[in-house]
């Protein structure tokens, strides 16, 4: 197996996730969105791990999966607010703070 | 190293095919079902490369925990689930965006490292991992569960209603 074979397809992931996080407009898959990116970021780090043979990769892996549970559960939250006030998960609505 | 390259191709097809689904479905239910099959291609490709702990934490937090909660969410903000419209006027922009960030990234990661190997010795024993965590990495560590703590507190002062 080559680098270039994990960290391109990671690559292709991140760009879809971008994709999604700017055409969608439902609050929820916009996390999901977000989470395909930070999966391609957890591929990268992997395969560098594998690659120079460091458990660093690894760790930082852990973290990073820890972390996107708490940003879920968070972001949640804030949907399900924006939700109560908006009567509406769509993301476009919250604008009032727009000049 | 022939049936793991099988192996790969397939794992990344599927998942570049369900990550593509997740951002076209029109449907939010099917979107967190396709992204249940990245995060286990994802897990996949971790066994590949020998990081078996990790790939059983993303099984175990990913598609247990995450894909739980994004499921709820579904259903406590009732988002509409027949065949509406899911998307902003942006899609064009956003592809050639998309489009253009990926071939950037590519042409970088061809340019920097070319046919680098990766050489597989034995799978990372968790022993390893776990004394890396509780020696070099504690402090982080320790951070990062008051981080999750804070956020689960977060969560309910947010979320309640009062």
């Amino acid at each position: 197996m080559i680098l270039n074979q994990f960290l391109i397809l990671a690559a292709v992931l991140f760009c879809i996730g971008i994709y999604g996080v700017l055409v969608r407009r439902n609050g929820v898959l916009v996390l999901m969105s977000i989470e395909l990116m930070l999966n391609a970021v957890n591929l990268n780090l992997i395969a560098f791990s594998a690659y120079l043979k460091d458990t660093s990769g690894q760790i930082f892996v852990l973290f990073v999966i820890t972390i996107a549970a708490a940003e879920v559960g968070v972001g949640l939250a804030i949907i399900l607010l924006l939700f109560r006030n908006f009567r509406s998960p769509d993301l476009d609505q919250a604008q009032q703070l727009k000049g | 190293m022939v049936a793991q390259n099988v192996a790969f191709w397939i794992i990344a097809i599927a998942m570049v095919l369900s990550a593509i689904g997740v951002v076209r479905t029109s449907n939010v239910v099917h979107a967190a079902l396709y992204l249940v099959i990245v995060l286990a291609g994802a897990a996949a490709q971790y066994i590949l490369l020998a990081a078996e702990f990790v790939a059983w934490v993303q099984v175990l937090i990913y598609i247990g925990a995450v894909v739980i909660l994004f499921l709820f969410g579904i259903m406590l903000t009732r988002s509409p689930m027949g065949d509406l419209d899911l998307d902003n006027s942006q899609r064009m922009p956003a592809f050639v965006a998309s489009l253009a960030l990926v071939g950037t990234l590519t042409a970088l990661l061809v340019d920097a490292f070319g046919n680098s190997k990766v050489v597989i010795d034995a799978p990372t024993k968790t022993s390893v991992l776990s004394s890396d965590i509780f020696r070099l990495y504690i402090v982080p560590f320790e951070a990062v569960s008051i981080l999750l703590l804070a956020a689960l507190v977060g969560a309910i002062v947010l979320a309640r209603r009062d």
